[in-house]
């Protein structure tokens, strides 16, 4: 699904990843756990392929394709699908409308009709329903005057409804109380299947109690410096990041 | 690459080309020669057949037009305009002889509506929308003319209310627009050629929306358009208004007087979709816009809403304004303007509060992108007399890139300690975690743009009609086409 080779980024000539390798196969939880400053969140942007960041070094396979050549949103068509740690408010937008966009724009990427107003209705009617979402919420422009949980649930609620092969979790539990944490946590365990591959980016093992990784890596300055299964985490939770790393 | 490089990139490839009514029509026109006299009056005054008193009411404009300087407000760079080098009246010949019929009309120019998406035919015609189509200086044709007339509502062209209507015309004409307001004003009222008519009787609630659609064709021809629309006690009107031009490299006058009464409980609704040609990316050509828009709220409890989508043009110079004379009387004015490339706008409104608890509304959207320029200049006057009277402001600008500019300038005049006046504005640039979020979810750059600017101007958009909001909110975005990576 996902090959990352020596990978060396810098943003304004100041190096944040220096020489990360990582691999994903499908049907795989990975858990990327690590102190402030170490490169993690930078990680999940230049997946996705924000601007700014200066690849200096390695390669990025995706599905055999060159991930580094594709734009933001070919990427995003292609399955690749980031859960903003800071999600976007978008006055006058609709989230409703805002989700059918979504939708319709990677049909059109791969060639589809574009969904209709009542299959749509239902699909978004379904999704909510499963995630334990209120649909009044919806109604509401994207993300404007929503709580820092709902702006969360939004995240995977999008995120279910796109089913992307390979979902990033950029420290989603960030600033959620426990039964946002939940909801958030519900909604990736059941999106996961063999298909889909996921990267759980965060800072604390609390979020992992909740979705069961695979694989647990540690990453400092900018390198993965210790794999390992879920064992780690506790390990982690146990020694605190200068121990282990 | 970073966004705002991208963008600036972008908005550099945006050319003239992606105007899509920029095409011209071959029809074989009378014109008198240039320039601007007592002469070329009287030739048009002849051609249209009015009567005296027209004739007259023309000449002495054009005397106070002669008097006047030009208006010189404005945050705009205005090139010198040379009134001797302009056509001041172009007619296809086939319309010299007022056609009869449909098929009477040269079919080029049938095609050339068609073309632009209003249908003139009857089979065709849009359903809920009478149109008026001025062709450069005359009106072509107006549809459901008879089934408005059984309501005793007249929607005709101002050229055919001289003669049909003339008690109206005398009483109306001019008395919200006085011919002295400042130049522009009087030059429409000494060469208007044509714009619609409309009046609304008593009591009656006008069923379909009434529109008129303007099209310059002629080169080197200045468009002077006059509207005036009279909405009687107790009745509805909704007005909107389409403008387009071919793409041509000289520059192009549009100077129009628009004038609205509102007589007791009335209400009229006017909306404008402008989209002339607003030159090429290096600012060669296009429509200057120099437009007087102004309602009178005449009776108590009357109503004025404007509303305007202003995408096209080189030079916008427009302030649809409310005179809140009635009791109780209310004005409103939704204003997206969006400027691109090289084109200057400068607009706003002034509400004019003289009677008591009149109210107002302005809701602003400015957009720049590109090198262009976007200000909004308002005027809200409370006098001594308007009791209780309220206004509401809000301004909002939005900048794409960092080359081009966003002004507000709001004048805010009271006279009545019982008056409440507010006033918010807010400039922001368009935001790349923004688009980089949008994108995210599969959007590609233009479709980013388009949904965040459209959201920017939701407020103003939905008080469009219905039938042309989707429209708008296309035109909102192929506006912008390119302009933000």
């Amino acid at each position: 699904m996902l090959e990352i080779k020596n990978l060396h980024v810098s943003i304004e000539e100041k190096k944040i990843i220096k020489g990360l390798d990582l691999s994903i196969n499908k049907g795989e939880v990975h858990a990327l756990m690590g102190p402030n400053g170490s490169g993690k969140s930078t990680l999940s942007y230049v997946l996705s392929g924000k601007d700014k960041y200066e690849i200096n070094d390695g390669t990025i396979d995706y599905n055999g394709k060159n991930l580094l050549e594709l734009d933001v949103d070919e990427r995003a068509n292609e399955g690749l699908f980031l859960a903003f740690q800071y999600p976007m408010e978008i006055p006058g937008v609709q989230t409703s409308f805002f989700l059918k966009t979504a939708i319709n724009s990677k049909r059109k990427y791969l060639g589809q009709s574009e969904m209709d107003a009542l299959e749509f209705a239902k699909l978004m009617k379904s999704k909510a329903e499963e995630l334990n979402i209120s649909t009044e919420m919806l109604k509401r422009d994207l993300n404007v005057n929503y709580s820092g949980g709902e702006k969360k649930k939004q995240e995977i609620l999008q995120m279910s409804m796109l089913s992307p092969k390979m979902a990033i979790l950029d420290e989603t539990d960030s600033g959620l109380d426990i039964d946002a944490l939940r909801i958030v946590s519900e909604g990736v365990n059941k999106l996961r299947n063999n298909d889909n591959s996921f990267l759980v980016i965060t800072h604390y093992q609390r979020l992992l109690n909740y979705i069961k990784p695979d694989f647990v890596h540690i990453i400092a300055d900018g390198k993965i410096v210790k794999s390992g299964d879920y064992s780690l985490a506790l390990e982690l939770e146990e020694k605190g990041y200068e121990e282990i790393s | 690459m970073a966004a705002t490089e991208q963008t600036i990139k972008q908005v550099n490839t945006l050319g003239s080309s992606d105007y899509k009514y920029g095409f011209s029509t071959e029809v074989d026109e009378i014109r008198p020669p240039k320039g601007l006299n007592e002469e070329i009056i009287k030739f048009i005054s002849a051609q249209k057949d009015e009567p005296e008193w027209m004739l007259e009411w023309r000449l002495n404009a054009f005397k106070v037009f002669n008097k006047l300087p030009k208006p010189q407000w404005a945050k705009l760079n205005i090139p010198e305009i040379d009134y001797q080098d302009c056509y001041y009246y172009s007619i296809p010949k086939s319309l010299k002889d007022k056609p009869k019929s449909l098929d009477e009309i040269d079919p080029e120019i049938l095609e050339t509506y068609e073309k632009l998406g209003i249908p003139l035919k009857e089979q065709k015609m849009l359903s809920g929308i009478a149109v008026d189509a001025v062709f450069d200086s005359v009106s072509v044709a107006t549809t459901y003319k008879k089934q408005l007339s059984d309501l005793g509502i007249v929607f005709c062209s101002i050229s055919d209310a001289v003669k049909t209507h003339p008690e109206l015309v005398k009483k109306y004409l001019g008395s919200v627009i006085p011919v002295s307001d400042h130049s522009f004003a009087a030059l429409n009222s000494a060469v208007f050629t044509d714009g619609s008519f409309i009046y609304i009787p008593e009591g009656v609630r006008c069923p379909v929306e009434l529109s008129t659609y303007f099209r310059i064709n002629a080169m080197n021809t200045g468009q002077f358009e006059r509207t005036l629309i009279i909405a009687d006690k107790d009745s509805y009107v909704s007005y909107l208004e389409g403008c387009t031009a071919p793409m041509r490299d000289e520059n192009q006058l549009h100077a129009a007087n628009v004038e609205l009464v509102a007589l007791d409980n009335a209400e009229i609704k006017y909306s404008t979709v402008q989209n002339w040609y607003p030159g090429d990316k290096e600012g060669k050509g296009g429509i200057y816009n120099f437009v007087t828009k102004r309602g009178a709220c005449r009776g108590k409890n009357s109503k004025i809403s404007w509303t305007q989508v202003e995408t096209g043009s080189a030079i916008t110079w427009k302030y649809p304004s409310c005179i809140l004379q009635g009791d109780n009387s209310k004005g409103e004015f939704y204003s997206v303007a969006i400027t691109n490339n090289m084109q200057q706008a400068d607009t706003g409104t002034k509400m004019i509060h003289i009677g008591k608890n009149t109210s107002s509304k302005i809701i602003s959207k400015g957009i720049s992108a590109g090198k262009a320029n976007n200000t909004y200049r308002g005027l809200v006057n409370i006098l001594s007399k308007a009791k209780n009277a309220r206004n509401f402001t809000q301004c909002d600008s939005l900048l794409i890139g960092n080359k081009c500019g966003a002004h507000t300038v709001p004048y805010i005049e009271s006279s009545n300690s019982d008056s409440m006046v507010e006033h918010e504005a807010t400039t922001s640039k368009i935001n790349e975690d923004q688009l980089f979020y949008c994108q995210q979810r599969g959007l590609n750059s233009e479709d980013a743009v388009g949904l965040i600017v459209n959201g920017f101007c939701k407020e103003v958009l939905q008080h469009l009609p219905m039938e042309f909001a989707v429209e708008a909110q296309k035109l909102v975005a192929i506006s912008l086409e390119g302009s933000v990576g």
